[in-house]
């Protein structure tokens, strides 16, 4: 590496080069269609549609616990909803916040293993680090060509989810509901974060590595974090706000800068070659 | 740039993996313009070099430059103007033959401008035009080593290293890469570092080898100088309609007289040719004369020079500590009975 400036052109390159192939990859391509499409669309389409037929009764002590336990803002906004749309509202604004930072993590993760140890698997790296490309521009190609599909899958998500939870609730809020504050700030803030994560733990696991499936099972630990983000919402000691979000989001950029760091340091032609 | 400028120059050079040594103590110039051979059987250390020369790996110790750069210290300046056909192709199945070249082409900051025709001229150059926008997924071996050589070659490259550039292809296939590097370096003036197991294509196409062993360079030279070096003398085949007479077949039972020298024939009854090694090519005419007389009828005589075969194996042999084959010296003189 040296102290040059960046070759964003060859940078170009490395990313577009990374996502033909990724287009082209059929083990990749379809997790990154069908999970988003089933737990976005269908899944939440569901519930939004049985809300309003939905029988509350067996389910309603977790939820008075859920309420008491909320912050008084957020109590005030409850106290105004029937029981249903409080049900609606608790699963679709709140317990499926969390599936938009697994589904950045799980793209950037996924398409990371493939471009980083995939390479490897296939014999294809060789030839790229003879190339003219630095350590750094090569590194920041293949990390642009996870990040971006993440942050494009959130984005599209995000979208298709506002309207089908708008639209499918509709008998039982009666308006429209979503997104909340909370939500913008998920999206912009936390979820690119998140897919960050997934990026910068993937680049350090597929140094030690030499398969698609290594990496991918190694690397897939990281979504611990967020499922426990998940249990502690629904046991109630966790609440989805603007604040805990921005909180949140600045801590996991401060570990995605450190986990970068060190992935910067890994990252290096005469490593990469000596394990080939 | 001059015909005796200085291209690659390594002193001392040396990489380690741990405990093992995979190059040692590597002193080697090359010229430019110059078809360099470097041979050596598997692990031998040629792409380890190969890797060292281009600063994708870094030496151990010991000194390396390359068209005046250090390899590790200059690598992006180094690696726009050298090309490397690496051992394996290094293609991905999933893009077509163009979108490689397109691809490489940006990575080695060929012009915009200029990228497309490139690209298409060297289709064109390697027979591949009418699969330009095909996947490398479908694409045989041959055309797998014919497209990952029109990548070595896209940036015009002022030192091309070439490693086993024939492997894969067929007879046609592998004129025309032979074809092609005598044009690179004759007319282009381009510097080949060739790492290749074939000997009769390391002796046709360059100017030098030189010889790894386990990760040592055993030999340097051009290969008449190594063939020299064996002092192995010329080796005789003659055709002949019979067996020739007792006295001049092996096993000898006389002990030959010692300022005289007899050749020992070893004959083959199959196919009726009649072998030896002789001390230089002034002694043909003598044992032809001999054979005459004796009354034998000849069909044939071929003469070969030590090919960098045979240098290739007496180096190997060498290092294994098999005894060499008996070879007359050529200071004897001989008589025949």
């Amino acid at each position: 590496m040296n102290g040059n400036k960046l070759d964003w052109r060859a940078i170009r390159a490395v990313a577009e080069r990374d996502l033909m192939i990724v287009r082209r990859s059929k083990n990749v391509l379809l997790p990154i269609i069908l999970v988003p499409l089933l737990l976005l669309v269908i899944i939440p389409g569901a519930i939004g549609f049985l809300g309003s037929a939905m029988d509350v009764g067996s389910d309603i002590e977790d939820l008075e616990r859920f309420l008491t336990m909320m912050p008084e803002p957020m109590k005030t906004q409850f106290e105004q909803y029937t029981e249903n749309q409080t049900m609606v509202v608790f699963i679709l604004v709140y317990t499926f916040a969390p599936m938009f930072l697994i589904l950045p993590m799980m793209t950037a993760s996924s398409i990371a293993a493939g471009s980083f140890a995939g390479e490897k698997e296939r014999k294809t790296m060789e030839a790229l680090l003879y190339t003219p490309t630095t350590d750094l521009e090569l590194m920041t190609g293949k990390m642009l060509t996870a990040w971006i599909p993440a942050i494009l899958v959130t984005l599209v998500g995000f979208v298709l989810y506002s309207v089908v939870v708008n639209v499918s609730a509709w008998q039982t809020m009666g308006r429209i509901f979503f997104p909340n504050a909370m939500w913008v700030v998920l999206i912009l803030w936390l979820a690119p974060a998140s897919a960050g994560l997934g990026l910068g733990t993937m680049v350090l696991v597929s140094s030690k590595v030499n398969t698609y499936q290594d990496a991918y099972q190694l690397g897939s630990m990281v979504v611990l974090p967020v499922i426990l983000l998940i249990l502690g919402q629904v046991g109630g000691v966790i609440y989805l706000n603007v604040t805990f979000v921005l909180a949140a989001g600045l801590l996991l950029w401060i570990v995605d800068a450190t986990i970068l760091w060190f992935a910067v340091k890994t990252f290096r032609r005469s490593e990469i070659i000596a394990r080939l | 740039m001059t015909p005796n400028d200085i291209i690659i120059r390594t002193e001392n050079l040396t990489r380690h993996f741990g405990d093992v040594v995979a190059v040692q103590d590597l002193t080697l110039d090359v010229l430019a313009g110059e078809v360099f051979g470097f041979l050596g059987h598997n692990g031998a250390g040629k792409t380890t070099t190969v890797r060292l020369l281009n600063g994708i790996l870094g030496a151990t110790s010991g000194a390396v430059e390359v068209l005046g750069l250090n390899p590790l210290t200059d690598g992006p300046a180094l690696r726009r103007r050298t090309g490397v056909l690496t051992e394996t192709p290094s293609l991905d199945d999933r893009l077509t033959a163009n979108e490689t070249l397109t691809v490489y082409g940006r990575l080695y900051g060929v012009d915009r401008g200029r990228l497309r025709t490139r690209v298409g001229e060297l289709l064109e150059q390697f027979d591949l035009l009418d699969r330009g926008d095909d996947l490398v997924g479908g694409f045989s071996r041959g055309m797998r080593q014919r497209l990952a050589l029109a990548r070595t070659l896209l940036h015009d490259p002022e030192v091309i290293f070439l490693d086993e550039p024939t492997a894969g292809l067929d007879p046609v296939g592998r004129r025309a890469v032979h074809d092609l590097i005598t044009e690179l370096s004759r007319s282009g003036g381009r510097t080949i570092f060739m790492c290749t197991h074939d000997l009769a294509e390391a002796q046709k196409l360059c100017g030098r080898v030189g010889v790894m062993g386990q990760g040592a360079l055993v030999a340097l030279g051009t290969p008449e100088e190594l063939a020299h070096s064996l002092q192995k003398g010329v080796r005789l085949e003659i055709e002949l309609d019979e067996r020739p007479g007792p006295t001049l077949l092996a096993p000898q039972t006389e002990t030959p007289a010692p300022t005289s020298f007899r050749p020992t024939l070893t004959w083959d009854e199959v196919t009726h040719i009649a072998s030896t090694w002789l001390p230089t090519r002034a002694s043909i005419p003598g044992l032809i004369d001999t054979l005459v007389a004796s009354g034998a009828r000849i069909y044939g005589v071929k003469r070969q020079e030590p090919s960098l075969e045979d240098v290739y194996f007496a180096l190997h042999d060498r290092r294994e500590g098999i005894p060499p084959e008996e070879a007359p010296s050529p200071e004897t003189s001989y008589e025949w009975q």
